[in-house]
């Protein structure tokens, strides 16, 4: 951990995550990774939108940009789009990113834009005391859904893979180990990454639904998860009540940034006798 | 040397953000701001420039706030219903002091509208639309050539202050063609940002409190910092204190107040001895000035003030000019709204008189003329 | 055959510390256990470095070092005095 302390802004720290809050530890999972990638200090940016998760980037020591509910990863194209040679990664939760952030979500991905998008899904909203989200399960309680939820919820990694995420990946902050992992994979995938890591809510989602303590709700995922190697062998009704993690899907394709720039590039080049297109055909125009 | 151009006010307003170093620009389509994305898209590549059409003018706000922290010099440019959905992020480019340019080319509304049609509709919106006390700078070309003029200008107050500035014209200004004497390009004053020398002990918000402006580093260049839309002190990050809410909502807003001597823009037209002073912006000015000058050749002495920045009120030029004045006719081609500033301004000196036109249609100068002409006894 | 058993020292970042007890509960060896609210190491000869602790806790506040392999190099920095202080209520 000592080497990866360099990566945080201590002075920040202790952070204002409850106590067991799963968000400490997929955060601490990422620093982890960068630190394993040794990537440069100064050529990361984050962003983050609203909510608990959101809030992870002020503890991070890099360049960090707290943007407004939702719109994280549009904030975060205009980033990458302008310096491509910048690592950037977006920090969100379940609400931020599938329910405001939906459609920024779904473009990001069809772009393929080179963002490592870290959400952290603890099936509620927190920040605002525990409301659902489109990623909390059916039939759970949330403080806007007293008799319980009426919706389906997304499964983010179909939706991923369906608008053109090229690395999509799952894990918990029970199986931290492999959350590293998983990380790291994402970093380094020239294209769009997402990476859910559920997180455990013991303040609010836990409460609401007498989920236990802390440690209960990691042993859960720790009896819930199966790897999506080993679930490929298994039979359906072994898999009833699950849910996977491992990595979903990992594809090479062409980056969006990096294609934006050398299609300008070639056309920057045609007119590098004039200077400044426009500008320069005006001044010859008469 | 100066060149000459017959150029489309949509037009005119990209040649000006090149002009002023523009190299990102993301937008999203929508009657009748369109030709600026076309253009940007076109010119930008040729001069080491970005374009992206994003999913919808809330991204495309976000965005060009992303490029501009990287260092870039960025705009969007939309109308009425985009406006609108800008909102949110235009406030976030206020508190978090990001400097970018959105041009708002004004259409009847609300909602759908008339896309085609003008207005003047989004005064008190360009002035307000996002929650909050919120510093904000909005020109108002009165032509084509203030277009070029007032965008370059733009640019250089978003840098100068880091603020968030609009430029309003309206389907008629941005749609219309006239001959454009361009200045050689070299000669244009284009404000460089300030940025601190070096990452040690920077403070992104350290700034005087009384209207100052923080340094602004860039990301992606060692300093490392913390950009939030929480209130936050002088280090970037947040604080829900009062003292530090206070302190950092009074030197916004003075940000602009303080400034409004120096960015402060207008146009007059025989107000030297005028009785009846036409007060109108935009489109409507470019009737009422035919309006005043055909007054004037029948011996009336009438006049116009065109402010050029809406926002900051340009009011003391106003109240010198009312002091003098018999009658006060704003025409707008809305039902009341920057006449609500004038009225303000002007008070017990002289009668306001309103002439709002929302048709969809320019007004006429016999329209104004008319008014002028039906108040001489 | 005999293999010196390796040793692990236990630095607990004590301010940083919420005792949510997740260390405590997870770990193979029961080496760990809350004191007024905070992980200490109870037994640390038991200790076998799997570091799990560390990669599971939220708050950054337990490490491991393999004694007379590494030197931790930074102080505990609940001891370091800063004086921004932590942020005592969130939006």
């Amino acid at each position: 951990m000592s080497d990866s302390l360099e990566y945080f802004r201590e002075n920040r720290l202790p952070h204002i995550w409850c106590p067991g809050c799963g968000h400490g530890t997929v955060t601490g999972a990422l620093v982890r990774a960068i630190a394993k990638l040794r990537l440069d200090k100064n050529k990361i940016v984050v962003v983050s939108g609203i909510g608990c998760s959101s809030r992870a980037p002020g503890y991070l020591d890099f360049d960090t940009l707290h943007t407004t509910h939702g719109r994280a990863l549009a904030f975060a194209t205009g980033i990458k789009l302008s310096r491509p040679e910048l690592k950037v990664i977006v920090m969100t939760g379940d609400g931020d990113c599938t329910a405001i952030g939906g459609n920024h979500f779904i473009h990001a991905a069809r772009r393929n834009i080179d963002i490592t998008t870290i959400l952290m899904n603890n099936n509620i909203y927190g920040m605002t005391s525990g409301q659902y989200s489109p990623m909390t399960p059916k039939g759970m309680l949330g403080t806007t859904a007293p008799y319980g939820n009426a919706e389906r919820n997304f499964d983010l990694a179909k939706l991923s893979i369906a608008a053109g995420a090229t690395y999509v990946a799952r894990a918990t902050a029970y199986h931290a180990t492999l959350l590293e992992e998983l990380i790291v994979k994402a970093l380094l995938n020239p294209g769009f990454s997402v990476v859910e890591a559920l997180s455990q809510c013991p303040t609010y989602y836990g409460r609401k639904n007498k989920l236990g303590t802390p440690v209960d709700m990691l042993t859960w995922f720790k009896e819930h998860a199966v790897n999506v190697k080993a679930a490929a062998v298994m039979s359906p009704d072994k898999l009833e009540g699950k849910f996977l993690i491992g990595e979903m899907h990992n594809s090479q394709e062409p980056e969006f940034a990096a294609e934006y720039s050398a299609l300008a590039e070639g056309v920057r080049r045609k007119f590098d006798s004039f200077q400044g297109g426009l500008r320069e055909c005006a001044q010859n125009s008469d | 040397m100066p060149s000459v151009k017959l150029m489309q006010g949509n037009e005119a307003c990209t040649l000006g953000a090149l002009t002023a170093g523009l190299d990102f620009f993301a937008g999203y389509p929508i009657t009748p701001s369109t030709e600026i994305a076309e253009l940007c898209a076109e010119e930008l590549p040729k001069v080491g420039g970005k374009f992206i059409q994003m999913e919808d003018e809330i991204a495309s706000m976000a965005a060009i706030i992303g490029a501009s922290l990287t260092g870039r010099k960025a705009m969007t440019a939309t109308s009425g219903p985009g406006f609108s959905l800008m909102q949110e992020n235009i406030g976030y480019a206020s508190l978090a002091e990001v400097p970018v340019v959105i041009i708002n080319v004004q259409r009847v509304g609300p909602s759908t509208g008339m896309p085609t049609s003008p207005s003047q509709g989004e005064v008190m919106q360009a002035r307000w639309g996002t929650h909050g006390d919120h510093p904000v700078v909005v020109l108002a070309p009165g032509n084509v050539k203030e277009c070029f003029d007032l965008t370059v200008k733009a640019f250089n107050i978003a840098e100068d202050y880091r603020v968030p500035v609009v430029v309003l014209t309206d389907e008629i200004i941005g749609h219309m063609r006239e001959k454009v004497v361009l200045p050689d390009f070299e000669t244009v004053k284009v404000t460089k940002r300030k940025a601190p020398a070096s990452p040690g002990g920077y403070k992104p918000y350290l700034a005087d409190p009384d209207g100052g402006v923080p340094l602004m580093a860039a990301f992606g260049q060692g300093y490392r910092y913390h950009v939030t839309g929480l209130f936050h002190d002088e280090t970037g990050f947040p604080s829900n204190r009062g003292d530090v809410a206070d302190i950092l909502i009074r030197r916004l807003m003075r940000k602009v107040e303080k400034a409004e001597p120096a960015i402060r823009d207008y146009a007059t037209e025989s107000t030297e001895d005028c009785e009846i002073l036409v007060v109108a912006f935009g489109s409507s000015a470019m009737s009422s000035l035919s309006a005043v000058r055909q007054a004037r050749a029948q011996g009336i002495k009438a006049g116009l003030f065109r402010p050029k920045t809406i926002w900051p009120f340009p009011e003391e030029p106003l109240r010198e000019l009312s002091t003098q004045a018999k009658r006060v006719i704003v025409p707008e081609m809305n039902l009341g709204q920057l006449v609500l500033e004038i009225e303000r301004v002007i008070g017990v000196r002289a009668p306001v008189e309103r002439l709002s036109k929302v048709n969809g249609e320019l007004f006429k100068p016999e329209e104004i003329l008319s008014v002028i002409m039906g108040g001489e006894k | 055959m005999s293999e010196k058993k390796k040793s692990f020292e236990h630095i607990v970042r004590e301010r940083w510390c919420k005792g949510c007890n997740i260390c405590v509960a997870f770990c193979p060896k029961q080496v760990l256990a809350l004191r007024n609210g905070k992980v200490y190491a109870a037994h640390p000869d038991q200790c076998i470095g799997c570091r799990l602790c560390e990669l599971r806790c939220p708050d950054f506040a337990i490490e491991i070092h393999e004694k007379g392999v590494e030197e931790p190099e930074s102080k505990d920095a609940s001891d370091v005095d800063h004086t921004i202080p932590p942020e005592a209520k969130h939006a």
